[in-house]
Parts: C-alpha cells; sequence; structure tokens
C-alpha cells in the first residue's frame, strides 16, 4: 500500500506495526469485552431476555413498525426529489423573480434543524397524525439539500456543452432537458442516493412525535414487563435493521456508480480528481 | 413578538444550552475523529479495519437511536452516571466523530502522493512532513466540509430535546404550559438557528473561496 503519510516499511517497521497490531487488537477486544461483560452482569444478555423475539405479535409489531419506517421514508423520497427538481429549476431561472424567493427558501429549510420543523408541524399547527408531520419536515428538508445537488450537478458541467446546444439554435428549456439533465442525472446519483439515507436514517426522529416507527416500538418493548424490559437487546435488534437498510441503499448507490463509471456516455465533469475523493465524504 | 419577548427567561437559556451542547460536541467529535482519521491511516491494516467498522457502525445508525441507547439502554451498564445533558455530549460527539473522521481522512489522501514523496525524498522526518507538508495542504481541502459536519452538528443537538436536555428545541413544551402559541414559539427558535446558522454558512463560502487556489 502506497499512503501519503507512510513509506514502505522496512524490516523494522514492520516489527514495530506488528507490534501495534497486538496493542490495538488488545485494546479493542478489552474495551467491546468490558461493555459486553457489563450488560451480561446487567443480566442484559441473559437467555429470558431474548424471549420476546419468539412471540408471534412481537414479529408482526416489529414488522409493522418497519413497514411504518419504510412507507415514511418512500412517500417522503418520492416527495423530497420533487421538491428538490421544482426548486432546482426555479434557482438556475434566469428571472430573478423566481430565483430570488425559491434561494430564500432552500436556504430557509437548509437552516433550521429538521427537529424544529416537525416539531412545528405536529405541536405548532397541529397537522394530525405524526405521519404527515414526519414527511412533510423529511420533505422540505431532504427537498432543498437535493435542491443544491441538482444545481451543483448541472453547474459542474463543461461550459462547452451548454454553450454548443445554444449555438445550434435549442432554447434554454431544450438545453437544460435534452443535454445539461442526462449528463448531469448520471454524475448526481450517488450524491442523490446518499442523501436518501440521510432521510432514512432521519425518520427516526418520528420516534419525538409518537410516530409508530421502529424506535417506537423499540421504546415500548423494551419497557414491558413480561420480558423483564430487555431493552439492550432490542436496541441492538433495531440498531441492526437500520444498519442493514442504510448498507442495502449505499450498496445501491455504489453499484450505481461503478456502472456509471463503465458507461461510455459518461462526461468528464470539471473538477479535479482530488475533489473526487472528498465528494465521497456523506451529508451528515 | 410577545412570544419572544415575554419568555426571555427560556430563550436565553435554552440556546445558551444548544450553545454549550455543540461546543461540548464539536471539541469532543474533532479530537475523536481525528484520532479515527489516524486509525484509518495508518499502516497497521488491524487498526485500519478498526477505523472502518466504528465509521460504517456510526454512520448507519440514526442519531436517535444513539440517544436512544444512551438514556436508556446505557443506565444498565452502570459504570459511570450520565446526566442526561452529558448523555447527550457522548450520543453526539460518537455520531459526528465517525463524520469528521471521513473528511479529515479524505483531506489528508487529497495531497498528492509526490508531495510526501518529495518531503522524504529532502530528509524531512514524519513530524516535519506531516506539519509542513501535508496538513496545510490538507486543511483547505478539509475546511468546507468540516464545516458543513459542524453545521449539521449545530442542528442535530435539537434532539437533544427529545430525551429531557433543556435546550432550544426543547421550549415549545414551557411554551405550552405557560399558554403562549407554540406556533409562533417555534418560529422563533427555527429564526434562532437562522441566525446561528448564517454566520458559519458565510464563512464557509468565504474561506472555500479564499483558499481554493490552485496549488
Amino acid at each position: 500500500m502506497n499512503s501519503v503519510l507512510f513509506d514502505l516499511p522496512g524490516p523494522k517497521a514492520r516489527m514495530r506495526h506488528r507490534l501495534f497490531a497486538v496493542l490495538g487488537v488488545l485494546a479493542i477486544a478489552g474495551l467491546l469485552g468490558y461493555i459486553v461483560y457489563k450488560f451480561a452482569d446487567a443480566g442484559q444478555f441473559d437467555a429470558t431476555m431474548w424471549t420476546w423475539i419468539q412471540y408471534e405479535t412481537v414479529q408482526i409489531g416489529l414488522l409493522d413498525a418497519l413497514v411504518n419506517t419504510l412507507r415514511a421514508f418512500a412517500v417522503a423520497s418520492v416527495l423530497a426529489l420533487l421538491f428538490g427538481a421544482v426548486f432546482a429549476a426555479a434557482r438556475l431561472s434566469d428571472h430573478a423573480f423566481i430565483r430570488v424567493p425559491a434561494t430564500v427558501i432552500v436556504e430557509f429549510f437548509r437552516a433550521v434543524p429538521l427537529v424544529v420543523m416537525i416539531f412545528f408541524f405536529h405541536y405548532g399547527i397541529s397537522l394530525g397524525a405524526p405521519f404527515y408531520s414526519v414527511v412533510l419536515g423529511l420533505t422540505l428538508y431532504n427537498g432543498s439539500v437535493l435542491a443544491e445537488v441538482f444545481r451543483a450537478g448541472i453547474h459542474a458541467l463543461p461550459k462547452g456543452q451548454s454553450e454548443a446546444a445554444y449555438a445550434i439554435g435549442m432554447r434554454k428549456t431544450q438545453t437544460m432537458r435534452l443535454v445539461l439533465l442526462p449528463q448531469a442525472l448520471r454524475a448526481m446519483l450517488p450524491a442523490i442516493v446518499s442523501q436518501l439515507v440521510v432521510l432514512l436514517k432521519d425518520t427516526a426522529l418520528g420516534f419525538l412525535v409518537t410516530y409508530e416507527e421502529l424506535l417506537r416500538y423499540a421504546r415500548y418493548l423494551g419497557g414491558l414487563l413480561e420480558f423483564e424490559q430487555p431493552l439492550v437487546p432490542v436496541t441492538i435488534v433495531v440498531g441492526a435493521l437500520y444498519i442493514v437498510m442504510c448498507l442495502a441503499l449505499t450498496g445501491v448507490a455504489k453499484w450505481l456508480e461503478s456502472r456509471n463509471r463503465r458507461s461510455k456516455k459518461a462526461v468528464p465533469m470539471e473538477d479535479t480528481p482530488e475533489q473526487a475523493d472528498l465528494e465521497a465524504v456523506r451529508p451528515v | 413578538m410577545d412570544v419572544l419577548l415575554d419568555n426571555l427567561d427560556l430563550y436565553g437559556p435554552g440556546f445558551l444550552n444548544t450553545i454549550k451542547l455543540f461546543a461540548l460536541a464539536a471539541i469532543g467529535s474533532l479530537v475523536l475523529g481525528t484520532i479515527l482519521a489516524m486509525l484509518r491511516v495508518s499502516p497497521v491494516p488491524v487498526l485500519r479495519a478498526a477505523g472502518a467498522a466504528y465509521v460504517t457502525l456510526f454512520r448507519n445508525t440514526p442519531l436517535t437511536l444513539l440517544f436512544f441507547f444512551f438514556v436508556f439502554a446505557y443506565p444498565f451498564l452502570d459504570i459511570i452516571d450520565l446526566s442526561y445533558f452529558l448523555a447527550a455530549v457522548v450520543a453526539l460527539t460518537l455520531y459526528t466523530a465517525a463524520f469528521v473522521c471521513e473528511v479529515v481522512r479524505s483531506g489528508i489522501n487529497t495531497v498528492p502522493v509526490g508531495q510526501a514523496e518529495a518531503a522524504r525524498a529532502i530528509g524531512l522526518t514524519f513530524g516535519q512532513n506531516l506539519g509542513s507538508i501535508i496538513l496545510p495542504q490538507a486543511i483547505r481541502s478539509v475546511m468546507p466540509p468540516m464545516m458543513s459536519t459542524m453545521i449539521a452538528l449545530l442542528k442535530n443537538t435539537t434532539i437533544a430535546a427529545g430525551f429531557s436536555v433543556v435546550e432550544a428545541g426543547a421550549i415549545y413544551g414551557y411554551l405550552s404550559e405557560r399558554g403562549y402559541s407554540v406556533m409562533t414559539g417555534l418560529l422563533w427558535v427555527a429564526l434562532g438557528f437562522v441566525i446561528l446558522v448564517t454566520p458559519l454558512t458565510l464563512l464557509q463560502r468565504s474561506l472555500e473561496k479564499r483558499w481554493s487556489v490552485a496549488r
């Protein structure tokens, strides 16, 4: 491996690395072992703590909660993509009276915490079922981020593309629809999917406004005295579910990216290879 | 306006707590994130794998779940009693550290390998190489995404409102108790965040512009 910081190791350095490896493994194993031991000590890993998973009602409840999470995710992501497309188009408009309000709206929703938005819709103007508040909040926040992603994608295309389109007599709409968008979408797909991962994670905020999603069900299960309050096992199971779902989405993003790279239609973007790595940095 | 002025005793401490939470978690996550980034670029495969595992684990977990863990499940561990505030700081730190780690790591990777090789060739030690060749270049490309991460952290502090920490996000509950309009109250909270986030965004843009000079 050739890294920036380290030269290829010689015999002495290799010995040192082996020592570090042993120390590192010991330290990590020690830390994990201590945590597991402490939980086991508190009785959280006893066999009786896991019996809940055998009950059919619990399994169905968990599945329902999972479906609720995915439902909020599906509806919100479709709406957010629409919102993003509309506002990106508005921000790219030539007319200031469309561009300026769109910019203000997008910047506002990007600056306000999602939790405050969801609270506003749920407690402030009482939208009714928590589902609506969660979906509306997720749509507005992620939609504005996606609008920025779309706009950046269009801007990153080489200038020659739009210039050539104008030169052969296309109008602005034609240029956008036939030349810029197809290329930009290809390049933006990974960024869009990572934003969708954020959206999926943020559905957990529904917990705060009593939306019946995974985390809410975990709280309910973890408090049940019949199962001796199996909070830690439930948290582990729900956490694993979230991680699997997010990794699956990330996998889709990676697959799209690799397919994209092989495609001959892809146009090189106007950024340096150094910046390309920074784009691997995912949104929080 | 009345809602804000009559309840300044809520808004003041609320936003102060938000800023305290942000500052503590920012320092914590910067330190932990840098350590993790060091693990991720180290020449020892086991340490690299450990860093990667941490990042995958925490980047794909909702922050709400981390809060959930530290507020409800952590007390079973019975190590150190954490107050709700400290639990929030720990959850925010662990979560944000994963993102900081990735930003720092990719920043170090943006420095062309030739730079470090040239530095080694003229006999600079590891410390000199890191301090005067790599970091000055890496920091330039790290700053904009780091600022985005910190802005996200500032906004994420509001999740603590759902876990018994009295900060800006929790103001609405007290407002409804006092009989004020929750809607107007939350609009003021939103405005407060816009005021907090805007200077950070402007700073980010100006840094980006000033530092995007070609090497």
